[in-house]
């Protein structure tokens, strides 16, 4: 927490928590997905499905999704540029089990058909948290580049992962390993302390058990 | 950031010689590597973002849920027909906290001071502050520094948010925050600045989070006008030499163990006070046929 947390952020109203951290959701889910959103369905759950409506969460998260940050102020309207961008978006409630009371699933499919499943909870004070990707578990607060990779769950892919980091001298923040089965699926998330060049990124994708690299870049939010 | 007691800051005021609001920029400066100007500047933008965001205010703009809207004109036009009590400086402070409360509601865009539902208690004071007194625009930002400082010892020593420390937390740390600000800008030393601060924060402290509906309208507008005239009064008792019996820090501690043993029903959740009573569930039951 800085001094420009207590007076700041500069945001679209109402609430720090129902909109500002919804438009956050939806814009890290947005980048997540790497893609334009051709589809959204958007469970909510919680506090956001109770008053969200009344906060504008379901407008700031299409705003996200479309690419808009917590302070601008098409957020309002941002249904309407959805429909002019032809995103197509449906909105249903969930219950989730032991979920923050300000959480959404979003079912994202993207312009070339890419798909992403994405939950997440809104902290308060616009901070969030990423907590599931694709039915798997995730614990990210996106305020770090964060590599996500898809593999087979087997012997040295972490160190095969982290000396590609090493190579270009990115720092490891936090590391989480998490996998549905032994030796079935596993995904590793990892926040840096700086950003990761898209070659080394490319050089992940290549490597043999890899199944899928997500990067979540921070400098163009940073801009 | 390095403190969690505003002595802790007065103590570095003193030994360094210097003031408040420059011990808060060296602060921010480590905290974010940044330089002297960009914290500066940084600071200087989020007080022209309150000013568009006074300029902005729409009339005839409504909330989505129909509570709110309309006030800040009302409040405008009657003490521009000279007729209220208060006299002009409280009128516009009245005015101005109103205003950014309904804008806030109305999905405009506002600067969080500390929260978005207390958005509105900071500017109120600070913009009229300025164009009463004629004050430069590097002296309100060097007061917002010695607001944004008060703020972060609150919230380190306790909360700012409405969900874990019930409406004292968001319209009373604005309130002191601001108090402390208008000391400031009244040339009022270390002393004076912890004397607005903690009258400020003592006469909101047991404030309950009751929104109608759950939703920051009622009666969250119209406590950013309690919150900003009550800096005001709070930093004039401070400046005419009344001091706090109670230390600031320690009204600060007070808030903290209030806050943990208000009922959950009335920290933000919707379910009691002002929103549990038959007016309040009749307008939720009708916002939620509306949507």
């Amino acid at each position: 927490m800085n001094l420009f947390d207590i007076i700041g952020p500069v945001m679209v109203g109402p609430s720090s928590s129902h909109t500002a951290g919804a438009a956050r959701i939806g814009y890290v889910a947005g980048l997540l997905l790497d893609e334009p959103v051709k589809k959204a369905e958007i469970y909510l759950h919680g506090s956001f499905l109770a008053t969200g409506k009344g906060h504008g969460t379901d407008r700031a998260l299409v705003a996200g999704l479309l690419g808009m940050q917590t302070d601008d102020e098409r957020i309002p309207v941002s249904f309407q540029v959805a429909r002019e961008k032809g995103m197509e978006v449906e909105f249903h409630s969930i219950e989730l089990l032991d979920a923050h009371p300000n959480s959404v699933r979003m079912k994202l499919v993207g312009s070339s058909g890419k798909k992403l499943t994405i939950t997440a909870a809104s902290l308060g004070g616009g901070r969030i948290k990423v907590c599931e990707l694709d039915g798997l578990e995730a614990n990210f607060c996106a305020e770090y580049p964060t590599l996500i990779v898809s593999n087979k769950d087997k012997p040295g892919i972490v160190n095969e992962v982290t000396a590609v980091l090493a190579c270009e001298n990115v720092n490891i923040a936090t590391m989480q390993l998490y996998r549905d089965k032994r030796g079935s699926h596993a995904v590793m998330i990892l926040e840096c302390d700086g950003e990761i060049p898209g070659t080394s990124l490319q050089r992940l994708r290549e490597l043999p058990d890899i199944l899928d690299v997500t990067y979540l870049s921070l400098q163009e939010a940073k801009e | 950031m390095g403190f969690h007691s505003l002595e802790e800051i007065v103590t570095k005021t003193k030994e360094e010689g210097k003031a408040f609001w420059e011990i808060m920029l060296e602060d921010d400066m480590s905290e974010r590597m940044a330089s002297r100007e960009d914290s500066f500047e940084k600071m200087r933008r989020m007080y022209q973002m309150m000013q568009s965001a006074d300029r902005e205010y729409a009339k005839g703009a409504v909330s989505a849920s129909g509570l709110v809207g309309g006030d800040g004109g009302r409040m405008a036009d009657y003490a521009a027909e000279g007729k209220n009590m208060c006299g002009p400086l409280i009128g516009r402070v009245m005015e101005k906290a109103l205003k950014m409360g309904e804008s806030n509601a109305c999905m405009k865009r506002i600067v969080a001071a500390p929260t978005a539902g207390s958005c509105g208690v900071i500017p109120a004071v600070f913009l009229t502050y300025q164009e009463t007194y004629q004050t430069s625009e590097e002296e309100m930002v060097k007061a917002l520094f010695v607001a944004a400082g008060i703020g972060m010892v609150i919230a380190q020593r306790a909360f700012i948010a409405g969900a874990t420390g019930g409406c004292q937390a968001e319209i009373g740390s604005a309130s002191a925050m601001a108090a402390g600000g208008l000391a400031y800008l009244q040339g009022g030393k270390e002393e004076e600045i912890l004397n607005a601060t903690a009258m400020a924060l003592k006469n909101l402290l047991g404030l309950v989070c009751d929104p109608v509906a759950g939703l920051v309208e009622v009666p969250c507008v119209k406590r950013n006008v309690v919150g900003a005239v009550n800096a005001v009064t709070s930093a004039d008792m401070a400046m005419a030499g009344i001091t706090s019996r109670i230390p600031a820090d320690q009204v600060i501690d007070a808030m903290r163990s209030i806050g943990i043993t208000m009922p959950c029903a009335l920290k933000e959740t919707g379910e009691g006070g002002l929103a549990a009573t038959p007016m309040g569930m009749e307008l939720k039951a009708a916002i939620s046929r509306k949507s």
